[in-house]
């Protein structure tokens, strides 16, 4: 046990210490924050000219909704919306929002605001704190006269929400849900690619720098093999720590750098402006709160990690094997890594499919099935999935990398010391079986 | 009592006998010629005794007791013909993991690492990474990981090859102090002269058998063919005589060859009555490289392999 704890200690701090790791570690969020901040700054910068139809039941709204430089309300008494949409495809306006009659503008309230094109965050936000504004003042107005309570003040804020639907399609605030699934389903996949290989590099440069005997001249192969995934593993979760840690404090510079940021937040809600003014931020992790009432966020963290170490674990014990038989020859890495690779893009594309449609058979099997569930299940999650199939899920990749570990560890055995010619499955096979 | 005692070993592969019922013991702070041509077995028999192989069949029996990979490994160190290091790791740090594996703790390992590089002249690399040292060097460091934790056992294969000869003297002069302080070295190679100056004991094998076991001098004794070399002073005709026939002659060089139950008195008293002025009169022992060329022939694996690599 002491020897696994030596050997993970050397395969970690000899690649921390890599001046590429600080590089790709510190980089990588430096650049992901500039691209962001990039598009920040042009879609508040933006020049885009946005004309936006009032139509229906405007009334009042008339008085208090303010044009700007790059917004301009026209109200309309008519809600034909055949002859907006008309209207909309000629361009003469950007899109239109239609109020129904009898609209207060109470919180949890919303209006739709359609268009052709696409609708930035921004540009949404923007519509939505003038429409607020706008119906604050109409409510106040009802408000002014003796005896109202500071409560009836209070109350008469309006918190509606602005709804985006693009050429009539579906509405809906964000396909958070869609988007958190993908996303989270990518880094699995990149995580057991990027690391796996990191694991197969790392036994194929023991095996061609002959220090593979020497090494296991000293301790058992399994040792060897354990404490090299360990030890990489856990420079993936230190890796990922820090890029979390950097991403959180790069955003919250985000808005000391961008002071645009902050006319939009100043609306918001007291409170979240004490957290160091990064009220846009929490805003939108609230609404995504909103949205996914049955989502844990915590909850999805945790099974984060642990279907990143499964999956690590399940896989990285099979690049190993794939390392200890290759020689020389980089191409026949590529061949024998083929078998251990498909299995991965197949489970990206279950989860392309997984993600549209969360409930399928398709879905579910490939969330139970050890060899996919790490990149299904993360996809299906936000989606919200039944405990007994997140236990079982679970359950079936620890008894899956337990398999795949024991069977690596036999092939790896006996691959890590043969030279020559490049041996056929069937020969790996062979070596799995016999076990000697 | 040996160290180390090897019992009917066998290692069988699909194809071939690998190590084919090969029985041996080494005694303690003696070193031990493993020899053979490549493909013999050598590295197998090497590998089931560093622990690295289970044997098919047979028993190892280490230190007086049954061989116990985990626990007597520790007490090995082994230096294989394919040496190898970790390329972009430091020296120094490099030295101190290996040692670390082999059950020394930190501090100790450090320690030790720092007196066999100042032994061997090499603190300035403690810094410096495997690629940047040249082969000759890095042989070294190999040689110094092996020895480092001080083993009951050192297997070295090959463990010349490669070095200039300063260096070769230097851990030729290590292997014998190593011995002298009680280690007990195998060492494996193909090169014969340099059997002849280091071990008390060999064995031969060649496709998995053993098929010569001995000290160095006996097997010499054991193996000669009554060959003498007579120096004449000037040149002078030699005739052979009922006692010994000639088999060539250079000058005033001949090479003779006594009948098995001469007396090389008798010789000597015939040439001498013949006139002959002796200058010289010296047994000629076959060399390890004759003797094996002549073992192995016929087995045609070996013999090209030998007459090559020994010239």
């Amino acid at each position: 046990m002491n020897k696994i704890l030596i050997i993970i200690q050397r395969e970690f701090l000899s690649r921390v210490q890599k001046k590429t790791f600080l590089l790709s570690t510190i980089l990588l969020p430096v650049l992901i924050f500039g691209f962001y901040a990039m598009i920040i700054y042009f879609s508040v910068k933006s020049d885009d000219k946005l004309h936006v139809a009032v139509a229906g039941n405007s009334g009042q709204l008339k008085e208090y909704l303010k044009d700007d430089s790059n917004l301009k309300f026209s109200f309309l008494p008519s809600a034909d919306v055949a002859v907006l949409q008309k209207e909309v495809n000629e361009k003469k306006y950007t899109g239109y929002i239609i109020v129904p009659d009898g609209f207060k503008g109470n919180k949890g309230d919303s209006l739709v605001y359609s268009s052709n094109s696409s609708v930035g965050l921004m540009t949404q936000d923007k519509i939505e704190d003038k429409l607020n504004a706008a119906l604050d003042k109409v409510r106040l107005q009802h408000l002014l006269a003796p005896g109202v309570t500071v409560q009836q003040v209070d109350s008469s804020k309006a918190g509606i929400d602005l709804k985006v639907s693009k050429e009539g399609g579906k509405t809906g605030n964000t396909g958070f849900a869609y988007g958190l699934g993908f996303i989270s389903g990518i880094l699995i996949y990149m995580i057991l690619f990027i690391y796996g290989a990191m694991v197969m590099r790392g036994v194929m440069e023991e095996k061609t720098s002959r220090i593979a005997e020497v090494m296991v001249s000293s301790v058992k192969p399994f040792q060897l093999m354990m404490g090299k995934i360990l030890g990489i593993g856990a420079v993936g979760l230190v890796q990922f720590l820090i890029w979390g840690v950097l991403m959180m404090a790069l955003q919250l510079l985000l808005p000391v750098i961008f002071p645009q940021l902050l006319d939009t937040a100043a609306s918001q809600v007291g409170g979240m402006q004490a957290m160091g003014g990064n009220s846009k931020q929490l805003e939108m992790v609230r609404s995504i709160m909103n949205n996914l009432n049955e989502v844990n966020i915590g909850m999805i963290l945790v099974l984060f990690i642990f279907y990143f170490m499964g999956g690590y674990l399940l896989y990285s014990s099979l690049f190993a094997a794939v390392g200890s038989a290759v020689n020389e020859d980089p191409q026949d890495a590529q061949q024998l890594m083929l078998p251990i690779t498909m299995p991965i893009i197949f489970s990206f594309v279950i989860m392309t499919q997984a993600i549209n449609k969360p409930d399928g058979g398709l879905a579910l099997f490939g969330s139970l099935f050890p060899l996919s569930s790490p990149i299904v299940m993360m996809a299906r999650l936000p989606y919200g999935v039944p405990g007994w199939q997140i236990a079982l899920s679970l359950a079936l990749l620890v008894l899956g990398f337990l398999g795949t570990t024991w069977l690596a560890a036999r092939i790896y055995r006996t691959a890590i010391l043969m030279y020559g010619k490049k041996p056929t499955w069937k020969e790996m096979w062979k070596w799995a079986a016999r076990g000697e | 009592m040996s160290l180390l005692e090897v019992r009917n070993l066998k290692k069988f592969y699909a194809t071939q006998k690998a190590v084919d019922d090969i029985s041996f013991s080494i005694e303690r702070g003696t070193i031990f010629g493993l020899l053979g041509p490549n493909g013999a077995g050598k590295t197998t028999l090497l590998r089931m005794i560093t622990g690295i192989f289970y044997p098919d069949e047979g028993s190892i029996i280490f230190d007086g007791k049954p061989f116990h990979a985990t626990d007597d490994i520790l007490k090995i160190g082994y230096m294989p013909e394919e040496r190898g290091l970790y390329k972009k790791m430091k020296i120094g740090d490099q030295a101190v993991y290996l040692a670390q594996l082999k059950g020394l703790p930190k501090a100790e390992a450090i320690e030790k690492v720092k007196h066999w590089f100042e032994k061997f002249e090499m603190q300035s690399w403690w810094g410096k990474k495997v690629e940047d040292l040249s082969k000759g060097m890095g042989q070294k460091l190999q040689f110094v990981t092996t020895v480092l934790h001080e083993p009951k056992l050192i297997i070295l294969d090959e463990p010349f090859s490669g070095l200039d000869p300063v260096n070769a003297n230097l851990i030729k002069e290590e292997i014998f102090q190593l011995a002298k302080r009680g280690a007990t070295v195998i060492f494996s190679t193909h090169r014969m002269e340099q059997v002849e100056e280091i071990c008390d004991q060999i064995i031969l094998v060649n496709k998995g058998k053993k098929i010569l076991d001995g000290k160095v001098d006996a097997i010499r004794q054991q193996y000669k063919e009554n060959l003498f070399r007579l120096t004449t002073d000037g040149p002078h005709p030699v005739n052979a005589t009922e006692g010994f026939k000639i088999l060539q002659q250079e000058g005033e060089e001949w090479v003779i060859q006594l009948q098995p139950q001469a007396n090389t008195n008798e010789v000597l008293k015939q040439l001498i009555n013949a006139g002959v002025p002796i200058r010289g009169f010296q047994e000629e022992l076959p060399t390890l490289n004759d003797i094996f060329i002549r073992l192995v022939k016929g087995s045609h694996v070996a013999s090209r392999e030998f007459q090559s690599t020994n010239v």
